[in-house]
C-alpha cells in the first residue's frame, strides 16, 4: 500500500486535524455546558475505490469520526475535503449536492428504516428528491433493479421494515445507500447484529457492489477479523485519537502500538489456544 | 463413570396455539462437574431456550412437550414449582446477557449481592457483607468497598458483568448458566470476562452451560459443545473434534463463514444454500418420523 | 406471480389504507369506543328528529316525574322530567350537541397548537426548545380551572369561550408529549439516514418524524376529547358555559344537584351520559394507539 500523503492527491476524502466536541456553546439563558472533546485532531485519507477500516472500542470516537466524514456532526476544528470540496462549516443546503455522493449503511437496520414507510417509499423518495428519476414510474424501474442487485424479491417493495428478517432489512439498508449511485459509503458496524452466515452473505454482497460501482468505503467495526477480510487500510482509534494506521497486511502482521496488539489479541479465533485464557492454571 | 451433573435427554419444546411448532427437537446433552459445555447456534437455533428450560423460566407460549432435565439425578420437570425453586436456587445460577438490565437500577450493589446470601445461606447482614466483599475481590474488582456503595449506572459494562459473575458464584452453585454473557461488551473486556469465568469455574469445579453464537469463544472457553440448528442438534462432542474434524456439513460451513484475521484468505464464505437445504430436509425428516410415532 | 405491470399499478396507498382499516376493526376497544362516539354523533345531528319533546318546554303540572320502572312513571317521559317538567331524555339528547362540539373542536385546536410547538421544540432544540419549554412551565403553574374562568370572564360566556379556554389551557399536554416523543424519534437512525439522503429539515420533521409521533398524538387527542367533555360540564356546572336555556350535561347536573332528594334522575342521567362518553373516548384512544402502531400490530 502506498503512503497516505501520496494517496491524498487522488484521495476522495481527505480529513485533517478533525476535532469534534459536544457542549460548550452557550444556551439561550447563558448557561455554558462544559465542552467534551470526542475527537482530538484526527487525520483520515480515503483513496478512490479504497475500503478503509476504522476500528476501536466503545468510546474511541469511531462512530463520531464516521459521522463527521459525512458532515452529520458539527466539526469544531480541522478540515474535511470530499473530492476537493471543503465540507466543514457548510450549511445543510450547501451540502445537499454532495449528499447523494456520500451515503451510509447503519448498524441497526430496524431503527434506520422508518417503520411508517414501506420499502418502496424508502427507496423511491431519495431518487425523486435528487432528480435521478423523472417520475415515480422511472424511479420504480431503478428501485427494482437495485432490489434485485441486493438479492431481494420485488415483493419486498410492498413490505414494511418490521415484516422483514434482520438480514433482509440490512439488504434494504444497503439498497438505500447505493440507489443514488454514490462515490462513498460509510458502513457503521453493519454486521455486528447479524449471524455469522448472514454476515458472510452481507459482506460478500458489499464486496461485489464495491467492485461493480467502484465505491470508496469507510468500514467502522470493532471486529478486527472482519476488517482484515474486507479492508485495504485500517485506522485504529483510541480515546479520540488515531493510535495506528496503515495497510491491513502491515498493521496485522506487525502492529506497532500496544493498543493495536491488545485489540488484535483480544479476538477469539476458532482454534483452541489454552494460553489465550490461561486455562488450567489455577491461580489461587 | 459417575452420574453427570446435568443430564438433558430427548428434550422437546413446542410453541404455537396447539403446540404445533417445535422449538427444540430431541435435544440430549450431559454436563459433568467442572466442565464447560457450549450451546452454539445462530439466532433461532434454540440455544437460549435450553438455558431457560433448565432454569424453568421459559417465556409464555413455549412449553416442554417431552423429555427430562435431570440435575444430579433429579428430574426438574417432575418437581412442583416450590421444590424446584429450592433446588435451583441453591445449585444453579445465571450470568445474564445484558449486565445493565440484570441489575436493579435503584438498589446499591451491596444490597443486590447480599440478597441471595441472606436468603439461601441464612447469613446475617454483617456476614453477608463480608462474603460479598470477598466475592468482589475474587472477581478482581478494584476498590470493592466503593463498588459495594455504588449504583449500577455508576459502573462500567465490564464492572457490572464482574458484579454479576460474583453474584452467580456467591452461593457456590454446582452449575452456572452463562447466557451470551459477553455480547454486549468490547472485545478487550470480553477477553477479561471470559478469562474470569473460566478461572472461577476451574477454581470452584463448577459446571457451566455457555450459550454463544461465536465459534471463537467456544474454542477458547468450552470443553464440549452442542451445535444447534432450528432446535435440533447438528453436532455434539469435544470442541477439539468439532473444530479440527467437523463431521456435519453445517459445522464446516459455519467455520468457513467465520472471518479470521490470521488467515485473511479464508473465512467469510457464505453458507451454501444447499447446506441449509440439507439441514432443513434433515429436520423435516425428523418431524415426519416423529409425527408417525404419535 | 411477479407480473411487474400489476405490481407497478398497485401503488402503496390503497393497500396500506385497507390494512390500517383491518387493523382498526380487529381492536375491540376501537369498535366499541368508536361505535359509541359514532352513535353520539348521530344523536347530536338528529336531535330534533329523535327527541320526544321540546327540551325547553316546561310543564309544571308534570314536574319531577320518575323514569321508567318507578311508581308514577309516565310513558311519555322515558327518563322522567325535572322540577320544571322538562323531559330529561330530550335535554340529554340536545346536550350531546354542545358536548361533542366542544370535544372535537377544542381537542383539535389544542392538538394543533401543542403539536406544532412540541415538534419544533423537540426537533430544533436550542433556543426554540428553551422558549417553548419555559412557556409550558409557566403555563402549567396556572391553576387550570381559574385560568379557564378568567378566559370566559374576558371573552364572555358561550361555546366559543369554552372551546378557547380548553385549547388555551390544554395545548401544553400535547406540547410536552410531542416534544419528548420527537426528541426520542430524532435520535433514531432513520432520521440520520434521511439527512444523509439529503432531505431538508421540514421534510424530515413532517414526513419522517410526524408519522411516528402520530399514534401517541391520536391517542392523546381522543383522551383530550374526553377531558374537554368534562371541562365543559364543569364550566356549565359553575354557570360559565352557554346560557342556561341551551341544554347541556353540565347544566343539567348543576340543576339536578339542587333537587337531588326530590328527583335524583335529573342528576344521574347526565352524569351517566358524561361517564359513558368519556369512557368511550378513552377506550377509543387506547385502541387507536394499539391498532396504528406498526410494530404492535403483530
Amino acid at each position: 500500500m502506498s503512503d497516505p500523503l501520496t494517496i491524498s492527491e487522488q484521495a476522495l476524502i481527505d480529513a485533517r486535524g478533525v476535532v469534534v466536541a459536544y457542549g460548550g456553546q452557550r444556551s439561550a439563558f447563558g448557561r455554558a455546558k462544559p465542552e467534551k472533546r470526542v475527537l482530538h485532531g484526527v487525520d483520515v485519507v480515503i483513496g478512490r475505490g479504497q475500503t478503509v477500516g476504522i476500528v476501536g472500542e466503545s468510546g474511541s470516537g469511531k462512530t463520531t469520526l464516521g459521522r463527521a466524514l459525512l458532515g452529520l456532526v458539527p466539526v469544531a476544528d480541522g478540515s474535511i475535503r470530499f473530492d476537493r470540496h471543503e465540507i466543514v462549516g457548510l450549511k445543510e443546503d450547501a451540502l445537499r449536492p454532495l449528499r447523494k455522493r456520500m451515503q451510509m449503511i447503519f448498524q441497526d437496520p430496524m431503527s434506520s428504516l422508518n417503520p411508517r414507510h414501506d420499502i418502496r417509499h424508502i427507496l423511491i423518495a431519495p431518487l425523486l428528491l435528487h432528480g435521478l428519476a423523472r417520475d415515480r414510474r422511472e424511479a420504480e424501474v431503478q428501485v427494482r433493479a437495485v432490489l434485485d442487485r441486493v438479492g431481494l424479491p420485488a415483493s419486498a417493495l410492498e413490505r414494511y421494515p418490521h415484516e422483514l428478517s434482520g438480514g433482509q432489512r440490512q439488504r434494504v439498508g444497503i439498497a438505500r445507500a447505493v440507489v443514488l449511485a454514490p462515490d462513498f459509503v460509510l458502513a457503521d458496524e453493519i454486521v455486528s447484529g447479524l449471524d455469522v452466515s448472514t454476515q458472510a452473505q452481507v459482506l460478500q454482497l458489499l464486496g461485489e457492489l464495491k467492485r461493480d460501482m467502484n465505491l470508496s468505503m469507510a468500514f467502522i467495526s470493532h471486529d478486527l477479523s472482519v476488517v482484515r477480510a474486507v479492508c485495504d487500510r485500517v485506522y485504529v482509534l483510541s480515546g479520540g485519537r488515531v493510535v495506528e494506521q496503515g495497510a491491513c497486511e502491515q498493521v496485522f502482521a506487525s502492529p506497532h502500538h500496544d493498543y493495536t496488539k491488545v485489540l488484535i489479541d483480544a479476538i477469539p479465533l476458532p482454534v483452541i489456544d489454552p494460553q489465550w485464557l490461561g486455562r488450567g492454571q489455577r491461580s489461587t | 463413570m459417575t452420574a453427570p451433573l446435568l443430564s438433558i435427554s430427548h428434550l422437546n419444546a413446542v410453541t404455537g396455539r396447539n403446540g404445533e411448532t417445535p422449538i427444540l427437537r430431541d435435544v440430549s446433552l450431559d454436563i459433568a462437574a467442572g466442565e464447560v459445555h457450549g450451546l452454539v447456534g445462530e439466532s433461532g437455533a434454540g440455544k437460549s431456550t435450553i438455558a431457560k428450560a433448565i432454569l424453568g423460566i421459559l417465556p409464555r407460549g413455549i412449553r416442554i412437550a417431552s423429555g427430562s432435565i435431570a440435575l444430579e439425578g433429579v428430574d426438574l420437570l417432575t418437581l412442583d414449582a416450590s421444590s424446584r425453586r429450592k433446588l435451583l436456587g441453591a445449585t444453579v445460577s445465571l450470568i445474564p446477557q445484558d449486565p445493565l438490565t440484570a441489575l436493579n437500577p435503584g438498589r446499591r450493589i451491596e444490597a443486590q449481592l447480599t440478597d441471595g446470601l441472606r436468603l439461601w445461606r441464612g447469613l446475617s447482614a454483617a456476614d453477608a457483607r463480608l462474603r460479598a466483599l470477598q466475592l468482589l475481590d475474587e472477581v478482581q474488582m478494584a476498590e470493592p468497598e466503593r463498588v459495594m456503595k455504588a449504583f449500577p449506572h455508576e459502573l462500567s459494562g465490564g464492572m457490572r458483568q464482574r458484579v454479576l459473575i460474583a453474584a452467580a458464584f456467591a452461593l457456590e452453585p454446582k452449575l452456572v448458566i452463562a447466557d451470551e454473557p459477553t455480547t454486549a461488551l468490547d472485545v478487550t473486556v470480553q477477553k477479561q470476562i471470559l478469562r474470569l469465568i473460566r478461572a472461577m469455574q476451574e477454581r470452584h469445579g463448577t459446571g457451566v452451560v455457555f450459550v454463544t453464537h461465536d465459534l471463537g469463544v467456544v474454542a477458547q472457553i468450552c470443553d464440549r459443545a452442542t451445535l444447534l440448528y432450528m432446535g435440533k442438534t447438528m453436532e455434539q462432542g469435544r470442541v477439539k473434534d468439532l473444530l479440527d474434524a467437523p463431521r456435519h456439513p453445517y459445522t464446516r460451513a459455519l467455520m468457513d463463514a467465520c472471518p479470521r484475521y490470521d488467515q485473511p484468505g479464508r473465512g467469510l464464505a457464505p453458507v451454501p444454500e444447499t447446506v441449509f437445504a440439507d439441514c432443513r430436509a434433515e429436520i423435516a425428516a425428523f418431524d415426519r418420523e416423529r409425527a408417525g410415532h404419535v | 406471480m411477479a407480473d411487474s405491470a400489476t405490481i407497478i399499478a398497485t401503488t402503496g396507498a390503497p393497500s396500506r389504507g385497507r390494512r390500517r382499516l383491518q387493523a382498526l376493526a380487529r381492536q375491540p376497544k376501537v369498535v366499541w369506543g368508536g361505535g359509541f362516539i359514532l352513535f353520539l354523533v348521530v344523536v347530536a345531528l338528529a336531535a330534533p328528529l329523535i327527541a320526544p319533546h321540546d327540551p325547553l318546554a316546561q310543564d309544571l303540572m308534570s314536574g319531577t316525574l320518575p323514569p321508567l320502572g318507578f311508581a308514577d312513571y309516565d310513558p311519555g317521559f322515558l327518563l322522567g322530567t325535572d322540577d320544571l317538567g322538562r323531559d330529561v331524555l330530550s335535554r340529554l339528547i340536545y346536550g350531546t350537541r354542545i358536548a361533542l362540539t366542544v370535544a372535537f373542536v377544542a381537542a383539535t385546536l389544542a392538538a394543533l397548537v401543542g403539536t406544532l410547538l412540541g415538534l419544533l421544540a423537540g426537533y430544533f432544540r436550542g433556543v426554540t426548545d428553551t422558549v417553548v419549554s419555559r412557556l409550558i412551565e409557566i403555563w402549567m403553574a396556572f391553576p387550570p380551572v381559574l385560568l379557564s374562568i378568567l378566559v370566559v370572564a374576558i371573552m364572555g360566556s358561550g361555546v366559543t369561550s369554552v372551546i378557547a379556554a380548553i385549547a388555551i389551557i390544554d395545548w401544553t399536554r400535547f406540547a410536552r408529549v410531542v416534544r419528548a416523543e420527537t426528541m426520542a424519534q430524532a435520535q433514531g437512525d432513520y432520521v440520520t439516514a434521511a439527512r444523509t439522503l439529503g432531505f431538508g429539515r421540514w421534510t424530515i420533521l413532517f414526513r419522517e418524524i410526524l408519522p411516528n409521533v402520530a399514534p401517541v398524538l391520536l391517542a392523546l387527542i381522543t383522551l383530550e376529547m374526553g377531558i374537554a367533555v368534562i371541562v365543559e360540564a364543569i364550566l356549565s356546572f359553575v354557570g360559565l358555559s352557554v346560557s342556561s336555556d341551551t341544554p347541556t350535561w353540565g347544566g343539567m347536573i348543576a340543576q339536578g344537584r339542587q333537587i337531588i332528594y326530590q328527583a335524583w334522575w335529573v342528576f344521574a342521567a347526565p352524569l351517566a351520559a358524561l361517564f359513558a362518553t368519556v369512557l368511550a373516548f378513552n377506550q377509543l384512544g387506547d385502541g387507536l394507539r394499539r391498532a396504528l402502531d406498526p410494530v404492535m400490530q403483530r
